[in-house]
């Protein structure tokens, strides 16, 4: 069912970008069309790649887990002192994530914050009950799923990556305990919003397995 | 330094300290209010655990230039309500201390559970009192009488 | 240091020094416990082991005081730490005085020659010793105030003493006249103290015996209970300290200028810390710009010549010495016996175990305020008498000039009885610095996680030749583990080279083997070690109890049956036994209908006097042991106060499940701690600890035995017992990383 829809959303926007010049060059035309898309669908991947190389980093799955706990640092260990998920991801009372992640970072105590700390739904899972990443083609899947994913399509995928304050987080993720800097995504986040854009315009296609 | 107009227990107080400086060093030593406790200084053990505008909060992590205009309370207050009153009295009932050095945090963390969740289910208890540490680990007769404070807020 | 002839790395060099220094620090105040004492003065001797002590004379009005508004203030010989003795010793008292127990109150008092442990000489707290040897002495004292109460009472009336009788704080005379004990302080203070007294019997008890709720218990809950880190005088300053990585490594220089910039910071200055070592104070008018400044310090470390010592070296080194032959701690039978036992016929068994930390809930801390010709000091110890003496040494004062103030502390489990006071003489050296000024020392959890004084590593090597009934023939069994007593003033009850905290529990098992052969290798190591709640039981009874659960196993028998059967039929078993018969009874119902999944396990112990049985109910979820139910049952002798030992013991088994965490462990790599906090050395939280323990008491009259330690030795191998039967794995390296 997934990679029904995913093919669905990839042949609107292939059709809404790409439909009217197509019927008016005729034949010709359509297999030049058909030779750019592929190579559009190929730029796409390549970006999502990269996009994928940020979802996977600490900063970002670490939020993404599939278990009924986050994990925290470099490593990826289980978050200590028992954190749990809760029923809607923000931990349960008495132990909410905001009982220590205020609205941003707490540099001389060591502690990451962010507007609305919380854990991403298990629908947004983008990795296995043994806490390994899934693979590329699973996480674009859950991505692109609009049943799992808030209902967003390309273009809201976009502005998120582009503006949602948890996202940007992974881009100031503040200082260790120990003071020093946490590790940031392999790339910048005008990069990865590039690497966004360019995915959402080839039709955010997603790697076949 | 930097001045700071608190909320503390419905009291407005204000302090002079360095904006790094967490909740409750400005409680303990500034305030003078040592009932919140200082166990671990990295959030892992629950034993400062106050309410910070109502959210159960390890004030040892959170710097005071965060804090805002919440409102804070404290153990020495918590009592004030009837969910800490009970808590509290059902702590003394069921004679839980030992050390007690903990107790603050578990009473703190104890009162925001059931101020969410009136009739807490085995694993509600160990969920959100699962981040404090009690080194005597009276956990048994903190599931008591966390169960025994909602038995009579009923 | 030890007489081990066994060496796994040289000593350090400057550690001779050091020794020199404690026992001249110390020596004076230790004079007692050399002359009087010296077999008793060590953690885990049985009382029954205790020679007859001289009669003491102790005057009540050092223990107890009525005021005239008919309060009872009750001084507690020793500190407080939720073992609960600021009841009881207050409720042994309060029941021969027949006093209001709504009107008692306890308050810990200072040292002093007075407040001495009747039986080990010093002021302390260890060996579970508190009521076992405070009974009898707070028992006289409330006997003794009453009997000048009523003296008072029977002189005003002009009746006969034995005319008078007493009941909740109040003399009632032959003609139904009637005084407070409030009425009569003044005049009962003039009394003489009368020689000897008569104890009521037990059937008059209206406290001991009794569930008495806690002194400290609302205090404690509403946040105005005082610890001694909540400690705030006038003009008070706090310190913290930047110690060396690896123990012993000095200051070679260091940058301060950061740090002294952080607003509040008074003074940076070196000072010696344990091991011979020395390490960079930060003094501020507050914590956090201490911390602050701390972390803002570059310090340039001289560890030239100090040993780096390395948990998984050790373990290797360890388990090398663990094959020959140590010190003899016990032989019984022929000792060649295991050589002739047939291959199929032998078990054999390593086991190792790592460091463990004690940290207490309340960090190490305490004040020193000098004031040239006296000083103050106010600290959660369990050594008074050392740590009293310590100070007065480091701030070069007679101890008499040193007033010391007992602080209740927040958890201890051993580690506020430090022989070389290095808490204590740290506080001091900075305190002297501020004439006149008071200074809090405070230890952050990351130097408690580092700072050594750990439970020692070991590593236990048992070879098993196992007879045709099933039974045990033949038993050699070697211990390696750093010796806690040597170089301390302790190190005097070490006999022949054998520290006995290292074997007990093994080598005087109840177990009757018949070729039993147990010997020790005390190697050295730049670790500090210490006492850890119930000390080498903490290593013996997980190796005694799996191991007999596992002969069990191998003989087809019931684990129960089977002990029974080797517990050597004798009076001094009689406690170990009752406490298994009475789980046996109390767990029956349950262990016999366990759901699919669940498996029970059993130990027996006994420790410090006291025997424990305990059977657990286990399940695996998330690769971690789930624990349904423990059911303890304990002789203890006389049970002063039955809610204080069900706490101990329901509290005490999740203690002892410290051992059993993942991340239960300290490792040491290249001389230094892998853990840094409660987020690496992770302790038992709730979803750790038995769901519910039911606690149940042998009912007896005989002299009481303590409480604090004797929980945490059966708990570990009982679940591990029960895992096993899951797995049908063993278990023989904590902490159990995987089950």
């Amino acid at each position: 069912m997934t990679r029904t829809r995913v093919a669905g959303l990839f042949v609107a926007v292939l059709f809404c970008a790409f439909g009217a010049w197509a019927f008016a060059s005729g034949s010709r035309a359509g297999a030049l069309a058909a030779q750019r898309s592929a190579g559009r669908r190929a730029d796409g991947l390549a970006a999502w790649e990269q996009v994928y190389g940020v979802l996977t980093h600490p900063r970002c799955i670490n939020c993404h887990t599939a278990t009924d706990y986050p994990q925290q640092g470099d490593e990826r260990r289980r978050h200590f002192a028992n954190v749990v998920r809760g029923p809607d991801g923000h931990g349960v009372p008495g132990l909410n994530c905001a009982s220590c992640h205020q609205e941003s970072n707490a540099d001389s105590t060591g502690v990451p914050g962010g507007h609305n700390w919380h854990l991403a739904p298990l629908s947004m899972k983008w990795q296995d009950a043994n806490d390994r990443p899934l693979s590329s083609a699973a996480v674009c899947r859950a991505v692109t799923d609009r049943s799992k994913n808030h209902n967003m399509d390309g273009p809201k995928l976009l502005k998120h990556h582009e503006e949602e304050a948890l996202v940007l987080w992974a881009w100031q993720p503040g200082r260790r305990p120990d003071g020093t800097l946490r590790e940031t995504p392999p790339i910048t986040h005008a990069e990865f919003v590039n690497a966004t854009r360019r995915w959402v315009e080839a039709g955010t296609p997603c790697p076949a397995r | 330094m930097a001045k700071y107009q608190l909320n503390v227990n419905g009291e407005r107080r204000e302090v002079s300290v360095d904006p790094s400086t967490p909740l409750l060093w400005v409680l303990r030593e500034d305030l003078k209010m040592t009932g919140t406790k200082f166990g671990c200084g990295i959030s892992a053990c629950g034993a400062c655990t106050v309410h910070v505008a109502g959210v159960a909060t390890r004030s040892c992590v959170l710097p005071i230039a965060l804090l805002g205009e919440r409102p804070v309370v404290t153990i020495e207050a918590v009592a004030q309500d009837p969910v800490g009153r009970a808590v509290q009295d059902a702590w003394v009932e069921k004679d839980v201390v030992q050390c007690g050095y903990c107790q603050s945090g578990q009473i703190m963390s104890a009162v925001a559970l059931l101020k969410h969740t009136p009739k807490p289910t085995d694993t509600n208890i160990d969920e959100s009192m699962g981040g404090n540490v009690c080194r005597c680990a009276t956990y048994v007769r903190i599931r008591e009488a966390v169960r025994a404070a909602a038995q009579k807020l009923k | 240091m030890t007489n081990s002839k066994t060496k796994v790395e040289a000593p350090r060099p400057d550690r001779r020094s050091f020794l020199r220094a404690t026992a001249t620090a110390a020596g004076g105040l230790l004079v007692s416990l050399y002359l009087n004492n010296a077999a008793t003065a060590q953690e885990g001797v049985k009382p029954e082991q205790i020679p007859p002590q001289p009669k003491k004379e102790y005057p009540p009005d050092a223990f107890v005081r009525v005021t005239p508004d008919n309060k009872v203030v009750i001084q507690v010989n020793r500190l407080e730490f939720g073992q609960g003795v600021q009841t009881a010793l207050p409720l042994i008292l309060a029941d021969e005085l027949d006093a209001d127990w709504s009107q008692v109150v306890a308050e810990l008092a200072p040292a002093a020659d007075v407040y001495k442990d009747p039986l080990f000489g010093i002021q302390m707290v260890g060996g579970s010793g508190s009521i076992a040897h405070s009974y009898q002495q707070y028992r006289e004292l409330g006997a003794k105030t009453r009997a000048m109460l009523v003296a008072a009472a029977a002189a005003r009336w002009n009746v006969a003493p034995d005319k008078c009788r007493t009941a909740s704080s109040v003399v009632h005379g032959p003609a139904g006249q009637s005084l407070k004990y409030g009425e009569l302080a003044a005049a009962a203070a003039r009394q003489p103290v009368p020689k000897t007294v008569r104890l009521k019997e037990p059937s008059e008890f209206k406290l001991i015996g009794k569930k008495v709720k806690r002194l400290d218990s609302r205090a404690k809950c509403d946040g105005s209970l005082k610890f001694g880190i909540d400690l705030d005088l006038p003009g008070m300053l706090v310190a913290v300290v930047a110690r060396p990585p690896v123990w012993g490594a000095k200051v070679k220089r260091f940058d301060d200028r950061a740090a002294r910039a952080v607003e509040g910071v008074r003074e940076v200055f070196e000072i010696p810390v344990t091991r011979g070592g020395t390490g960079v104070a930060v003094v501020a008018d507050k914590f956090w710009p201490a911390k602050r400044a701390r972390d803002l310090l570059k310090i340039e470390w001289d560890d030239a010549g100090v040993e780096r010592a390395d948990s998984a070296k050790l373990f290797e080194q360890y388990r090398q010495l663990a094959r020959r032959a140590g010190l003899s701690a016990a032989a019984r039978g022929d000792a060649k016996a295991i050589e002739r036992v047939a291959p199929a016929d032998l078990l054999v068994a390593e086991y190792e175990f790592p460091y463990l930390p004690h940290a207490p809930m309340e960090p190490l801390n305490t004040t020193v305020r000098f004031d040239g010709d006296a000083a103050e000091v106010w600290a959660g110890s369990q050594f008074q008498t050392l740590d009293h003496a310590a100070v007065a040494e480091v701030l070069s004062l007679k101890p008499e000039r040193v007033t010391f103030h007992t602080e209740m502390a927040g958890g201890g489990f051993g580690r506020r009885a430090v022989p070389d006071s290095h808490v204590q003489r740290e506080s001091a050296a900075i305190a002297k610095r501020f004439k006149g000024t008071p200074v809090k020392l405070v230890w952050s959890r990351e130097d408690d996680i580092r700072g050594g004084y750990y439970r020692p590593m070991h590593v236990h090597r048992v070879e098993i030749g196992v007879g045709r009934d099933g039974l045990p023939d033949a038993w050699r069994h070697v211990v390696v583990g750093q010796s806690i007593l040597a170089g301390t003033p302790f190190a005097m009850m070490m006999k022949d080279g054998v520290d006995n905290s290292a074997v007990e529990g093994v080598n005087d098992t109840h177990y009757a083997v018949p070729n039993f052969n147990v010997s020790v290798h005390h190697p050295q190591v730049n670790v500090p070690v210490l006492w850890w709640r119930s000390v080498g039981h903490t290593h013996s009874a997980f190796v005694m109890e799996t191991l007999i659960e596992e002969l069990a196993t191998r003989a087809k028998m019931d684990p129960i049956a089977y002990r029974r059967r080797l517990i050597r039929p004798e009076p001094e078993a009689k406690k170990l036994l009752s406490a298994l018969d009475l789980m046996d009874e109390k767990s029956a119902g349950w262990r016999n209908r366990l759901p699919k999944g669940h498996a029970v396990g059993f130990a027996c112990h006994e420790s410090f006097g006291t025997g424990v049985a305990c059977a657990a109910e286990v399940s695996i979820r998330n690769k971690r042991p789930l624990i349904h139910r423990v059911t303890v049952a304990v002789n203890c002798g006389l049970a002063v106060n039955p809610l204080t030992v069900e706490s101990q013991f329901q509290a005490g088994v999740g203690f002892g499940l410290s051992q059993l965490m993942a991340g239960g462990a300290i490792t040491l790599k290249d001389g230094v701690v892998e853990q840094r906090n409660f987020d690496t050395y992770v302790p038992p939280y709730m979803p750790d600890a038995p769901v519910a323990v039911d606690v149940h008491i042998v009912p007896s009259a005989d002299a009481p035995t303590g409480c604090g330690e004797p929980p945490v030795p059966v708990i570990s191998p009982a679940i591990v017992n029960a895992l096993t039967k899951l797995t049908g794995k063993r278990y023989r390296t904590l902490p159990l990383v995987a089950v």
